[in-house]
């Protein structure tokens, strides 16, 4: 009936063995699919085209990552993660149109200017709990536009016209195309960062963390920090999500102020709650969900219209607001909780103790 | 000096708007404590209801008070399907459907009345007055309908034994259930109001702003800031705080400009209302989150 993030179910402390199946399989899903471009570069199967529609499904779960950090692994809830994304894509795009910083070296300065503005937006948010932490980022994502084109910015920014950029071509000379080489580079990115991600959740400070979600008193009463904890915890979901922004705003080559509409907080959310709010696997699902929504709600919502006979043509957000509300009913944990269920029910059929 | 009166008129007339948005959060807020942010589109949908009513020749009023049962009635259906089975969900899951109503509700008029910008009437006579110098009939219309609606609104609560056992369920459900008062019900009727409210509101803004989808999202954003100011568990205190968001509003974006005129130095302006806002709404929730009518929550452990 809810969402839930306490301990059922997901994110078990028990850091699994060196060679656990599931490790394995991740590795090799990894790997097939660095080997992608060159698997695929004699065939030709894979357009330059799917080659960007893959790497913004891994940028947009970079992003959901850092949702997820902040929300379903501290509890604090945030409808503005498009503002952090919108200051990641601006700061490289800005380094990267007016400056001769590379781009390898502008997606990280990105990422820390995102740390230092979440940590201290982080500290306001102490005050606020719930409701009011959502109802501060709320505001936040519907004022993001206006901030950008703020006109002392314009020098900067490019006001509304925004800035144009041009991916860069792969280096020593090596055979892929850009959009297969910002693929490898988005994907190492990902695998790096969520490999930092399961490792904090693992961490002393990932129980602190959870802890405080938990029961914020509670965890004060075991000696835990927590404003220092859930201002650090800020930074580091803006930092994700702002890394994330950069990537975008590089593979995209375009970013303007309306691009950070509340649409875009809100399909963060979205890709968060679908994947599983408490869920490093989740946070994949959520990114994929995402970019497939952007990209195919179209004709899917106009299939759906045409196949049911609906006198209106549906839109695409329409989706994501039945798809919020029947998740938080079906499947509170979303798809990732709801998959880790079902596989522990079967393994607790066989009679196998799960783990 | 005009000018300044002028702005300050103008602000009032906002805020009157805020004012009836602010009311809107302050009833869902005190019958449920939840912070509805779907609001704004759901004043939004109503208000294009009015306007469909309108368009079968019907007069302005008739269409308003058609589409206020209708919206009460769709409020009362949505806290009783849609929020009720969560009742004791987490804060998480209250916003996540909050959200999702949002873009329902969005999509929705998108879908069925198009994303194309639509004039809406003034139901208020274009005539000369005392004063018309600094104001508008329709502004002045606009403060006088929420001024109306806000002690209609306090003599239901204060006078009728309906608005008593609304305020009982509200204030303590589990007693007030003793009493028998059917509380699930009270809570659905402060949803039904809150969204009839929110239809009169988007009538009275939407002759200004004209007819869009986007047209309350600025507007919810200072209807919050309203309610925060006042008090949110405080009606009088959310008008009250409505009108003030609405007066300030005006006047920084007229000092602003002021301040441009004079020496060239531009700080803020028309283009910075909504980080206004937002500026409006972390400072009250940092420094007074109570607001100034509201009560101090203590939490028990």
């Amino acid at each position: 009936m809810a969402i839930e993030t306490s301990k059922a179910g997901h994110a078990p402390l028990s850091v699994p063995s060196r060679l656990s199946p599931t490790r394995v399989l991740i590795w090799c899903l990894v790997l097939l699919a660095a080997l992608l471009p060159v698997l695929t570069h004699m065939t030709g199967i894979i357009s330059n085209f799917y080659y960007l529609q893959l790497s913004l499904m891994l940028v947009f779960s970079i992003a959901v990552l850092g949702l997820n950090l902040l929300t379903g692994f501290n509890g604090q809830i945030s409808l503005g993660h498009g503002a952090f994304f919108a200051i990641g894509a601006y700061t490289a795009g800005i380094l990267l149109d007016q400056t001769s910083v590379p781009y390898w070296a502008a997606v990280p300065a990105a990422g820390l200017v995102c740390f230092c503005i979440g940590y201290l937006f982080g500290y306001p948010a102490l005050r606020l709990e719930g409701h009011y932490l959502a109802l501060a980022t709320f505001a936040l994502a519907i004022a993001v536009p206006q901030i950008l084109k703020y006109r002392h910015l314009e020098d900067f920014t490019g006001g509304v016209q925004g800035i144009n950029l041009i991916k860069p071509e792969a280096p020593f000379g090596l055979p892929l195309s850009p959009d297969q080489w910002m693929y490898l580079v988005v994907l190492l990115v990902a695998v790096l960062m969520f490999w930092l991600a399961r490792n904090l959740v693992h961490s002393r400070v990932g129980r602190a963390m959870m802890a405080i979600r938990d029961h914020s008193m509670a965890a004060d009463t075991m000696g835990i920090d927590s404003a220092r904890i859930k201002m650090t915890v800020f930074g580091i979901s803006a930092l994700y999500t702002g890394i994330a922004g950069a990537l975008h705003a590089i593979i995209f080559e375009f970013i303007a102020p309306d691009s950070f509409r509340l649409e875009l907080s809100i399909s963060l959310l979205v890709g968060a709650v679908i994947g599983g709010v408490a869920s490093l696997p989740g946070a994949v699902i959520g990114g994929v969900f995402v970019q497939v929504i952007e990209k195919y709600a179209d004709a899917l919502t106009k299939a759906i219209s045409n196949s049911v006979h609906l006198p209106i043509e549906l839109e695409p957000w329409t989706i994501y607001g039945i798809a919020l509300i029947a998740l938080v009913y079906l499947m509170p944990t979303g798809i990732a909780g709801g998959i880790g269920s079902l596989w522990r029910s079967m393994t607790r059929l066989r009679g196998t103790p799960s783990g | 000096m005009e000018q300044l009166l002028q702005q300050v008129a103008a602000g009032l007339a906002n805020g009157a708007i805020y004012a009836l948005v602010a009311l809107a959060l302050v009833m869902i807020y005190s019958a449920t404590d939840h912070l509805n942010f779907a609001q704004g589109e759901m004043a939004m949908f109503s208000t294009y209801i009015t306007w469909a009513f309108y368009q079968t020749g019907m007069g302005y009023w008739p269409s308003l008070v058609l589409a206020m049962l209708v919206s009460f009635l769709g409020g009362l259906v949505i806290e009783r399907v849609v929020l009720r089975p969560l009742h004791k969900a987490p804060v998480l899951s209250i916003v996540v459907v909050f959200i999702g109503l949002l873009a329902i509700f969005h999509s929705m008029a998108g879908a069925i009345w198009t994303h194309t910008i639509k004039p809406f009437p003034s139901p208020f006579p274009n005539i000369a007055f005392v004063g018309s110098g600094y104001i508008g009939p329709h502004q002045v219309g606009m403060i006088v309908v929420s001024l109306v609606l806000l002690s209609l609104l306090f003599v239901f609560f204060r006078f009728t034994s309906l608005g008593l056992a609304m305020r009982a369920a509200a204030q303590n459900p589990v007693s007030a259930r003793l009493a028998g008062v059917p509380v699930d019900w009270m809570l659905a009727l402060g949803w039904g109001m809150a969204a009839a409210i929110g239809a009169v509101a988007g009538a009275m803004v939407a002759p200004v702003v004209y007819l869009e989808p986007n047209m309350m999202a600025g507007i919810l954003l200072y209807g919050f800031a309203g309610a925060l100011v006042g008090g949110i568990g405080s009606p009088g205190g959310a008008v009250f705080g409505g009108f003030i968001v609405g007066v300030l509003e005006n006047l920084i974006a007229y000092f602003g400009n002021l301040l441009d005129q004079t020496t060239g130095i531009y700080i803020i302006g028309n283009g910075e209302k909504l980080p206004i806002a937002l500026i409006m709404l972390i400072t009250v929730l940092i420094l007074k989150p109570s607001g100034l009518f509201g009560r101090v929550t203590v939490k028990r452990v």
